[in-house]
């Protein structure tokens, strides 16, 4: 028989090796999808690979894709640090991405050096206006914020779909449900050449940036306070209300970052086919990387290069895109499983106890 | 004017079934004390099941149990992650919502668009006569007289026997239930699993009855609608039955405005749904009748030792 026990201290290898235990588990039950589907597993497992991290260009995609599930993430991490269930960052990054085009639709014929700021501006009032109304729903009212970021987007990938269609489609697009392209101001452009564009840069600042203004000043120290509850938050003398409000503008502007670099430096124009789910992806990076900046940056990474792979198999194999899907929600469930383990220890029972 | 109404009154009754089915499954885990953000997911799954298993064997009802069945394994899986080991609840709920949303989009690519067998309507017999009543409620397929009767099993369960006390016991106080001699980790899986169960039910419904086909994404946010609406019925089985028939009724009418070939966007028709659900949390949350959540509702059972 086996007794559970409270360990004493922390585990403290154990985040890294139930991580790495949810990731060969996930692979192992998708061997077993490929084959249940008639394919040759190692060979699809090999593809995976190959795809993700085997060739310069799998690097290179993981890195573009790498980009918005990054700032995503950020944003809804630092709402779950306080607590606050910012489910909505798909919506977020759709209004960014609404407002970015809004701009670059406008003043086409502005120089980049006025127009992107704009653009940029923009998105991050958008995607933080989307943000703020659950958290002035949930302080006022005490409504549900699962719920209402949720609710937000479908209402935003709706109100996409509605601009795309009407407002502000293409009257040259055959009837595609698409905007112009952008003037060449509004675009992003590679660096030095390659595909990897400068919004890599712009994350690489944000990032920095995010972790500076959580060390070293005292809203930061505030809002780290407050994870603990908003009881224990009150009782250190912090406006709990006002950053609630901060943190989902902050949580929603970055989300709506990353969609303004997407609609700009990878389509180059608002379309549909721009939600492709990274607002969900987002949550299961921030939670596998424990809401910690840092861990962000590898877990967006690792993700991104797993959809790289997965449209490696799709192409080759003819895998649907969903299999990537299946693979998130189950190492998070794995992942979530295996925390027990960072608590307790399962030990034999003594015999002459039964 | 009447014979614009009842026809929507009864579309109203169909679509608001599989929300009726997908919220009392809701409810009854979080009696018991555990949050379910999987409805979404376990809605598509059961679906799927439900659709795949009546086209194999033509017969809709071993679909509608399979889809019961399909709902009571991912609830189980739920159970596993927070009862067991503990997890987080809100993020085991959207870990299984994005699986069952990948699980259906992975495996249900070779049967859209196929036939399989389905429920029919069919005039409940006398009820069917009585007028206007009679049009919206009994002239429908044998599923949504079943989901009638739940909500009055699920009130009897809850009030009237000792078992179901016991489930709420666990879903207010693990601790004392405990105390007392009960096995608050068996009625938890109980209550996650029965409301899995009532969720697939709710699944099934949409690709045996609602559509008769399946596509991806079936479920729609049906699944987070039911969640939403389990906080507006204060956790009691007769005003999910209301919550659901309104949102049914949005639905329905929204798909009569589009039909009816109105100038408005479809986009914006369709976005009615989802504002509604902000709406209707802002009016329960106005009622301020938070005290009937079960006290221990989205937290877990911690081992001794």
């Amino acid at each position: 028989m086996l007794k559970i026990r409270k360990r004493e201290e922390p585990w403290k290898w154990g985040a890294l090796v139930i991580f790495l235990g949810a990731l060969l588990f996930s692979l192992a039950v998708s061997a077993l999808l490929l084959w249940g589907q008639g394919k040759d597993a190692l060979q699809g497992l090999n593809i995976l690979w190959q795809g993700s991290f085997g060739h310069l260009w799998a690097l290179e995609g993981a890195l573009l894709k790498a980009i918005p599930l990054f700032l995503c993430s950020l944003g809804v991490a630092v709402a779950f640090r306080m607590q606050i269930w910012n489910i909505g960052a798909e919506g977020q990054f759709a209004l960014g991405a609404i407002g970015a085009t809004w701009m670059a639709l406008s003043f086409p014929n502005m120089p980049a050096i006025v127009l992107m700021p704009l653009m940029f501006i923009m998105a991050f009032v958008l995607g933080g206006i989307w943000a703020l109304i659950p958290a002035i729903l949930r302080l006022k009212l005490r409504v549900n914020e699962i719920i209402s970021t949720l609710m937000l987007n479908y209402i935003a990938i709706l109100l996409l779909d509605y601009l795309v269609f009407g407002v502000w489609k293409d009257p040259t697009s055959f009837g595609f449900p698409m905007t112009p392209e952008f003037s060449p101001s509004a675009v992003i452009s590679g660096i030095a050449g390659s595909k990897v564009h400068w919004g890599l840069a712009f994350c690489a600042v944000v990032g920095v940036g995010l972790w500076a203004f959580m060390s070293f000043t005292r809203l930061g120290f505030e809002l780290k306070a407050s994870g603990e509850g908003a009881r224990v938050a009150k009782y250190a003398k912090i406006r709990y209300g006002m950053l609630v409000m901060l943190v989902m503008a902050l949580s929603g502007g970055f989300a709506g970052w990353a969609g303004c670099i997407e609609t700009s430096a990878v389509l180059n124009r608002l379309q549909p086919s721009l939600m492709v789910g990274y607002g969900y992806t987002a949550i299961v990076v921030a939670w596998l990387a424990r809401l910690e900046p840092l861990n962000i940056a590898f877990a967006s990474f690792l993700l991104a290069a797993l959809r790289v792979g997965v449209e490696n198999l799709q192409l080759e194999l003819q895998i649907p895109a969903a299999f990537g899907t299946i693979m998130e929600g189950m190492i998070l469930l794995t992942v979530l499983a295996g925390q027990f383990f960072l608590m307790y220890k399962l030990e034999r029972k003594p015999r002459s106890q039964d | 004017m009447w014979e614009f109404l009842i026809p929507l009154f009864a579309a109203t009754v169909q679509s608001g079934t599989p929300i009726l089915y997908a919220t009392l499954g809701e409810m009854m885990t979080e009696k018991g004390g555990v949050l379910n953000l999987g409805v979404e997911g376990i809605m598509a799954v059961s679906a799927l099941a439900a659709f795949t298993t009546s086209m194999v064997t033509g017969s809709p009802w071993l679909g509608f149990f399979a889809g019961g069945g399909a709902g009571m394994l991912m609830a189980a899986l739920h159970g596993f992650v927070c009862i067991t080991c503990l997890g987080n609840q809100v993020v085991s709920g959207l870990a299984l919502t994005i699986l069952g949303v990948g699980v259906t989009n992975f495996l249900g690519v070779p049967y859209v668009g196929l036939p399989a067998p389905g429920f029919d309507a069919f005039d409940f017999p006398l009820l069917s006569q009585i007028p206007v009543i009679g049009d919206i409620f009994f002239q429908h397929d044998m599923l949504v007289y079943v989901s009638f009767v739940i909500p009055f099993i699920f009130w009897f369960f809850f009030r009237r026997t000792s078992f179901g006390l016991h489930v709420s016991a666990t879903g207010e106080m693990p601790a004392a239930a405990a105390a007392a001699g009960l096995k608050p980790i068996r009625l938890r899986y109980f209550a996650v699993i029965a409301g899995g169960f009532l969720i697939g039910l709710g699944g099934a419904y949409l690709s045996l009855a609602y559509t008769h086909l399946w596509t991806n994404g079936l479920s729609g946010g049906r699944g987070w609608i039911a969640v939403a609406l389990v906080i507006f019925a204060f956790w009691r089985p007769g005003r999910a039955v209301t919550g659901a028939y309104l949102f049914g009724g949005v639905m329905a009418f929204q798909l009569r405005l589009q039909a009816m070939g109105t100038n408005l966007p479809s986009s914006l028709l369709l976005m009615l749904p989802y504002i509604l659900t902000i709406l209707v949390l802002i009016l329960s949350a106005a009622r301020g009748r938070r005290i009937d959540a079960p006290a221990a509702l989205g937290t877990n059972i911690e081992p001794e030792g």
